[in-house]
């Protein structure tokens, strides 16, 4: 597949501390054109903290990321950004929120566009309050997509969904994705949506990359193969086997002999 | 046919009390239950009205009374919330400014009506700076409080997706302190008839307050009692602008869709 649209990303020794706290550490990334990666992990292991850094949201303490070639530096326009809650402005109304910020002149019919592919072609003139939680989150991925993004930073976007409503944004993201083929970066907390979209799945703890795992099922995933559900449990375990390890490496030799016995 | 009766039946009742209050109240002075020199009948203050709107008096005590509030109210207003935003925006104004203001703030500002006669006599600028001072407060803090509590979220992904200067302040901070900021100014207008009340009374020469304390040199009590309905009737007039403000300004807010 010819994926000229997604960015290329590689990240170098990237570190950033908050005080005397190292969220990450010396981390290492690539991310290929049009790769779709998937990040787990538990709280507080810094998948967030990476996301910002990625899109620029905050500066790295050391180490570099780039972007096509170029390294990053504050706001990249091709990389856009969905966050955990739609964070659309209620007093404007869907049209605008997704024309945000656009220079072009004909901004409301890219907007229009962009609203039509997520199924909301309809709803441009309603103000956001008046949609439901899985819509608003359509609307802030057609704000994302109206820029053409190179890059989709995606920010545990579906968290807040219902089973059914998460299950259809995750195929919508698919498609998309398929058609426009940028790179996706996705955060999630949830191992099988990892699995069912991600052509790798990444776990972050401690501030490093704990397990790449590249995810080799044909698309679109079927949740009831085995493979798929073989590689959720393997992935799922992993993230949690660490679970225990949290809770012993107060002191070493309590983890030692927690292993001995 | 039911339904419609029933509806007017309904749009009567919350006026039931006041008009049973007046005709009470007509009675009591009419029968000689009431001195006229406590309270004259509504009926007198009716026809003190349309005597003093004859004259041409009525209508311009009133002009004069609300070309102050509007002036006064601009430029307190206007400052307010200019040095509202300056704050809300930048840390170090707020570091170098807001304390003085606070102090200021917790004089009553009626208390310098001595000091403010002294400055500036018994003509208009008296009555405008009074004015000015006592709108300027509300507007000032709920503008401030406004533009500091935007959703820190929104800014971060308006910033995010290119807004900057202008853009941002006029797409998200400014939309978003808006409610705040008519409270301020709801606030602010009753301050306005307020300390307009009292300065008017207080350094003689014409509006609705000049109007009333005439009156009482006299014992025209309808003429007193007209001149509190006016003020009262300004207040409400006032309110209901601001109100319609909200409802057209905030109608994407759900607690201001179906007041």
């Amino acid at each position: 597949m010819n994926r000229t649209n997604g960015a290329d990303v590689k990240i170098m020794g990237l570190t950033k501390t908050y005080g005397q706290k190292a969220v990450l550490q010396d981390l290492d990334l690539d991310i290929a054109p049009g790769e779709f990666v998937a990040i787990v992990g538990r709280s507080g292991g810094g998948k967030s903290t990476l996301l910002r850094l990625i899109a620029g949201f905050e500066q790295p303490t050391d180490g570099g990321i780039l972007v096509d070639e170029m390294p990053l530096k504050r706001r990249n326009k091709t990389t856009c950004t969905m966050f955990q809650n739609d964070r659309l402005l209620p007093w404007q109304r869907v049209l605008d929120n997704v024309g945000i910020g656009l220079q072009q002149k004909n901004w409301r019919q890219l907007a229009q566009q962009a609203l039509e592919q997520v199924g909301l072609g309809d709803r441009a003139h309603e103000f956001p309050s008046v949609l439901s939680g899985g819509q608003k989150q359509r609307v802030a991925l057609a704000r994302a997509l109206v820029r053409n993004p190179h890059l989709l930073m995606l920010d545990e976007p579906l968290g807040a969904l219902d089973a059914l409503t998460r299950i259809e944004m995750q195929r919508l993201i698919e498609q998309i994705w398929q058609k426009q083929q940028f790179s996706v970066f996705l955060i999630t907390h949830d191992v099988e949506e990892a699995v069912a979209l991600g052509d790798r799945v990444l776990l972050i703890e401690h501030g490093q990359i704990a397990l790449d795992m590249p995810i080799p099922l044909p698309r679109p995933r079927q949740r009831k193969s085995q493979a798929f559900v073989t590689l959720s449990e393997d992935i799922l375990e992993r993230v949690m086997g660490d679970s225990s390890d949290v809770v012993n490496t107060a002191s070493k030799e309590s983890l030692e002999t927690a292993h001995a016995c | 046919m039911q339904r419609g009766t029933k509806e007017a039946i309904g749009k009567f009742v919350p006026w039931i009390l006041p008009i049973v209050l007046l005709i009470l109240w007509q009675m009591l002075v009419k029968f000689g239950w009431l001195s006229t020199r406590v309270l004259p009948a509504p009926s007198d203050v009716v026809v003190a009205g349309i005597r003093l709107a004859q004259t041409g008096e009525l209508s311009r005590n009133l002009m004069i009374s609300t070309i102050r509030a509007i002036i006064g109210f601009s430029i307190g207003g206007v400052i307010g919330f200019a040095l509202g935003l300056l704050n809300g925006v930048s840390r170090p104004a707020e570091k170098a400014l807001d304390t003085s203001v606070q102090m200021i703030r917790n004089i009553p500002h009626l208390a310098l009506i001595p000091l403010v006669i002294l400055w500036f006599g018994i003509g208009e600028e008296s009555k405008i700076f009074l004015v000015a001072l006592g709108v300027f407060f509300p507007i000032y803090l709920n503008t401030f409080h406004g533009v500091r509590t935007v959703n820190p979220e929104l800014i971060e992904m308006a910033k995010s997706y290119g807004l900057r200067g202008w853009n941002l302040f006029s797409k998200v901070i400014f939309p978003s302190a808006l409610g705040s900021i008519l409270v301020g100014v709801r606030y602010a207008l009753g301050i306005m008839w307020l300390t307009l009340i009292v300065a008017e009374t207080i350094t003689l020469d014409s509006g609705i307050g000049y109007m009333a304390m005439n009156a009482r040199e006299f014992m025209q009590t309808d003429v007193v009692v007209l001149s509190i309905l006016m003020y009262a009737m300004l207040g409400k007039l006032a309110d209901s602008i601001t109100r319609t403000l909200e409802k057209k300004w905030l109608k994407w807010n759900p607690n201001y869709q179906s007041v």
